[in-house]
């Protein structure tokens, strides 16, 4: 099987990867990247616990080529962490107790923030509806649920809409990783 | 299980009973929580096992010639290797080879193994493994493996596990390979007496735990030494297994456990480590196996049962006699299946008065995957069955389903077990349900096609009462609790840092608890049964209080004052118009800026050996209502609301004890209404999530009530007791006798729209009447 050479947005810094054409973008982040915050379950896109951001857009890593990837800005959990945004995420989730073993809690929390970012997170509905390709088996989604809606509350969604419409999926005042990024060649 | 050594610090309760934020959220919600799957160690290879592609077979050949000359490939594991150790493992039944010896049992048994410098080419490599089976007759279901001309599945003698501890196994041959027995009076007496009775035929599917994170481990077979970085619930147990059967001292083993990504059972004793481990000794180097789905579905799941109960009361509703035959179909191999089918046994009656009781629990090999723990195990398969009946005998009697329950549950102090064995009950379990009732809004008017349920039941928990943890200061006053306990999502770690933040009386962010190593972790049995916070946490408790009685005999020495004159603030020691803080006390002991204080604390049997016989350590409460709405036209059940009682006895965090009831209620209801393995001649034939249908965040029921009952009852630290199988336990069931008075009883789980239907539009005979 042949190698692609790919160019990618990670996180905020562009990366020039070498990879086998058949590769899984769960395994170049993780394996390749150290990226480990997406995780594998199931492996047939129904879990969602693999989920990172592609163009702003959820997609599951078990079942996305890296060589698809090229050209492209990814947003894992990591990255997703170090921006301002983040915090309200975070809050949303830790008062509710809205992650119990954690496994699960890096799609939800992408997730979120690309309904949120697309205006489709208005309320529990738009919740339940968004949130249809995550599974989570500790919590029952209660709490989730709970942590969703305050995110959908909060004016920040509508504000990250108004300015975040197109833009790179770079987080803002990222710390460590420089916005603009440089490139790296990883193999 | 004695007092607490010396009282905690002032009077009040101010680190515990409070929802503090979890200790592990920020690592979690970061992405930064380390798992097994993301921990790679020098010289790491990848392993994958190829399984069997037959149900039962005798194994005439393997070619692994083509996989081992494959570049990248550095080893291949067979049966034919496993000369220098007994092969045999399992805690309860030595019965599961490391790897196939000479014959498969069950579709996906493991057959080879190869460890390679990548995961794909130990993939590419399995392919390259010609087996030839010689294919024998395959007992797929209980009938068949229960007939009486059926062949042994397992035809060498049964040897007892390290953990076995359950009495006899396979008194009468063939493919039973444990029976528990309850009998107390007769039941044939009582049955000619009784006036009213309920008699049927009940099936429970074998069902996926599906703990998200699947079962992985990394092995390091060193000089005389194996370390395991796995992901398993009871470190200690699978180190002494390993121990066992690779024949080392327990000390030379050693198990590190990361986060888990849930538990819920599937990681509940010994699992891949064996094969994990024996592949790293071939390789000689470090191996990780990460399991997929299917191949954790072949690793574990939960029994498949039949049963055919009976019960009977009186005409004005005073019950009088159970019946219960049952057979657990445990798989290729017994797994926990000897414990499921103990505990099965021991729900079987419910919670409530009897003249006469017979239960006739069976735990038997097919050739499936292997069944062993799954949260709730035997209450969940029973709860259901006997609250239908309780719900039938009233409506005969003409009494409400609530009332029913109240002229007939025991009460505390009341024997539990029929015979007048073990733990008498600990709970409040009338002043519960009437809880649970009033919350689904038991008395409100009801539309057509909707119905509410209860269900009462008891759960043994508490497995074992042996575990030990220490607390240790270091010189700056942060505290490091060393407890054997697994974090699974259950929030242990948060739980223990507040017990040993009340005794220590000083700020939750002060303690710190880390996951199991086995190496420098005092021992804990097991993390499961609902026992953590029970027996874990008063062995922290007893830990922290020891350790603060050394630190107020530091102060005592240093001011010459009794230590009783020593009163603790805030992490602050005021006596003999001094005052210091733990740091300063430990700068005073040591004359310098280095050392520590460390307390440990211990927990065992109070009296007797703490069998299970004797036992348990707790009667869990599983008490749950709902209420449901069925479609006649579709067969589709809607859980509109549920309740469940949390009877903890304390709640140390009562967020988190809501948020475990949470997921155990979806959980239940995965396993009532959609959940199911389903196999044909063999074949587990939805081994994906595709087609094994789990609940999503749209199955919620629009209100989760979990309601925490706190009357410290529990022989845990401030009275708790432990949580989260109950809600799992009685969800099942609450929802079954809903649907029952929406109209439509059912005798088979899961309740799909396909049986509901015909249940509504073609019934069978439902009772005998």
């Amino acid at each position: 099987m042949s190698d692609v050479t790919v160019t990618v947005n990670v996180n905020g810094s562009s990366r020039q990867l070498t990879v086998p054409a058949q590769e899984l973008l769960l395994d170049t982040l993780r394996e390749r990247l150290g990226l480990t915050g997406a995780k594998r379950s199931c492996d047939v896109q129904v879990c969602g616990t693999c989920t990172v951001l592609v163009d702003n857009e959820p997609v599951s890593g078990c079942t996305y080529l890296t060589a698809d990837a090229d050209g492209r800005s990814v947003l894992t959990i990591e990255g997703f962490a170090q921006s301002d945004e983040f915090a309200e995420f975070e809050q949303a989730f830790v008062e509710r107790a809205a992650l119990q073993c954690g496994f699960c809690t890096s799609g939800f929390v992408l997730t979120l923030k690309a309904l949120r970012d697309a205006g489709e997170l208005r309320d529990r509905e738009d919740a339940i509806a968004g949130l249809d390709g995550n599974v989570c088996r500790c919590t029952g989604y209660k709490s989730i649920l709970e942590a969703a809606e305050a995110l959908a509350r909060s004016p920040q969604g509508s504000e990250t809409l108004a300015a975040g419409a197109g833009s790179t999926s770079a987080p803002a005042g990222a710390g460590p990783t420089p916005a603009t990024g440089h490139t790296e060649a990883v193999r | 299980m004695s007092s607490t050594p010396t009282a905690p610090p002032g009077d009040a309760l101010t680190r515990v009973g409070r929802s503090e934020n979890r200790k592990d959220a920020g690592e979690k919600i970061r992405g930064k929580a380390q798992f097994a799957g993301d921990l790679k160690v020098p010289r790491m290879l990848h392993g994958k096992v190829l399984r069997s592609e037959v149900p039962h077979a005798r194994i005439v050949s393997i070619d692994a010639s083509g996989a081992e000359s494959m570049p990248g490939v550095v080893a291949v594991l067979l049966g034919s290797d496993l000369t220098e150790f007994d092969p045999y493992w399992g805690h309860a039944i030595k019965d599961r080879p490391i790897i196939a010896v000479d014959r498969v049992r069950f579709h996906g048994d493991p057959v080879a193994a190869v460890a390679a410098e990548d995961e794909a080419t130990a993939e590419a490599a399995l392919r390259q493994i010609v087996v030839e089976y010689e294919e024998l007759p395959v007992l797929d279901t209980l009938e068949k493996a229960t007939a009486p001309d059926a062949p042994r599945i397992h035809e060498q003698e049964l040897r007892p596990g390290l953990f076995h501890g359950l009495g006899q196994l396979r008194e009468e041959g063939g493919n039973v390979c444990y029976r528990y027995r309850l009998d107390t009076g007769s039941v044939e007496l009582s049955e000619s007496e009784a006036e009213l009775s309920v008699e049927g035929e009940y099936e429970f599917p074998a069902v996926y735990q599906y703990a998200m994170e699947t079962h992985t481990v990394i092995a390091d077979y060193g000089e005389g030494e194996i370390t395991l970085w796995a992901s398993c619930q009871h470190p200690f147990l699978v180190r002494a297994e390993i121990a066992d059967l690779f024949k080392l001292p327990i000390g030379r083993v050693r198990v590190i456990v990361p986060y888990l990504g849930g538990g819920f059972g599937s990681k509940s004793y010994t699992k891949m480590e064996p094969i994990t481990t024996a592949l790293s000794w071939k390789a000689g180097r470090p191996v990780r196996i990460a399991n997929r789905v299917d191949e954790s579905m072949a690793t574990t799941r939960r029994h498949g049962m039949r049963c055919r109960m009976k019960t009977t009361a009186s005409a004005d509703g005073k019950l009088l006699s159970r019946s219960v035959r049952l057979l657990l179909d445990t798989g290729a191999y017994a797994d926990n299946g000897p414990r499921v089918c103990a505990t099965a046994g021991d729900a079987a009656p419910g919670p409530y008065r009897w003249q006469a009781v017979h239960v006739d629990a069976n735990c038997v090999y097919t050739n499936t995957a292997p069944a062993g723990s799954y949260r709730a195990f035997g209450a969940v398969h029973m709860q259901w069955i006997g609250e239908m009946q309780i719900d039938q005998l009233a409506a005969r009697a003409g009494i409400d389903p609530l009332e029913m329950r109240r002229r007939n549950l025991l009460t505390p102090g009341e024997p539990v077990r029929p015979d007048g064995t073990g733990k008498p009950l600990d709970a409040d379990l009338i002043g519960d349900v009437e809880k649970a009732a009033a919350a689904v809004g038991w008395d409100d008017p009801k539309e057509p096609w909707t119905g509410r349920g209860v269900s009462v039941g008891l759960l043994a928990a508490g497995a074992h009462p042996v575990s030990r943890a220490s607390v240790r200061m270091e010189a700056d006053g942060s505290v490091e609790v060393n407890v054997g306990t697994t974090e699974m999502g259950q929030g242990a770690r948060t739980v223990m840092a507040q017990i040993a933040a009340q005794e220590l009386d000083i700020d939750l962010a002060e303690v710190t608890v880390q996951g199991a190593d086995t190496r420098f972790t005092p021992y804990d049995r097991s993390t499961g049964a609902s026992r953590s916070t029970t027996l874990a946490g008063l062995a922290v408790q007893r830990a922290a209080a020891d350790l603060r009685r050394r630190l107020l005999e530091t102060a005592a020495g240093a001011w010459e004052a009794p230590v009783e004159a020593l009163q603790i603030r805030d992490g602050v020691v005021h006596g003999a118009g001094e005052q210091a803080t733990y740091a300063q006390l430990i700068a005073k002991r040591f004359g310098f800026v280095g050392g520590e204080v460390i307390g440990e604390g211990e927990v065992r049997p109070e009296t007797g050996s703490g069998s299970y016989a004797e036992g348990p350590v707790f009667w869990e409460v599983c008490i749950a209502a709902a209420k449901v709405r069925v479609d006649p036209e579709t067969g589709q059940v809607t859980v509109e609301r549920t309740a469940t009682i949390a009877d903890v006895g304390k709640a140390i965090n009562p967020l988190l004890v809501e948020r475990q009831d949470e997921g155990a209620v979806l959980q239940g209801l995965g396993n009532a209404l959609f959940e199911e393995m389903i196999y044909q001649d063999g074949f587990l034939t939805n081994d994906t999530l595709l087609e094994y249908r789990v609940p999503r965040i749209e199955d919620m029921p629009r209100s989760m009530q979990g309601i925490i009952v706190e009357n410290a009852d529990g022989p845990g630290p401030y009275g708790a007791k432990g949580c989260g199988e109950g809600a799992q336990a009685a969800t099942p069931a609450a929802i079954a006798t809903a649907l029952a008075d929406a109209g439509v009883q059912m005798k088979e789980l899961p309740f799909t729209p396909e049986r509901v239907w015909r249940q509504i539009n073609e019934p069978k005979e439902t009772q005998q009447r």
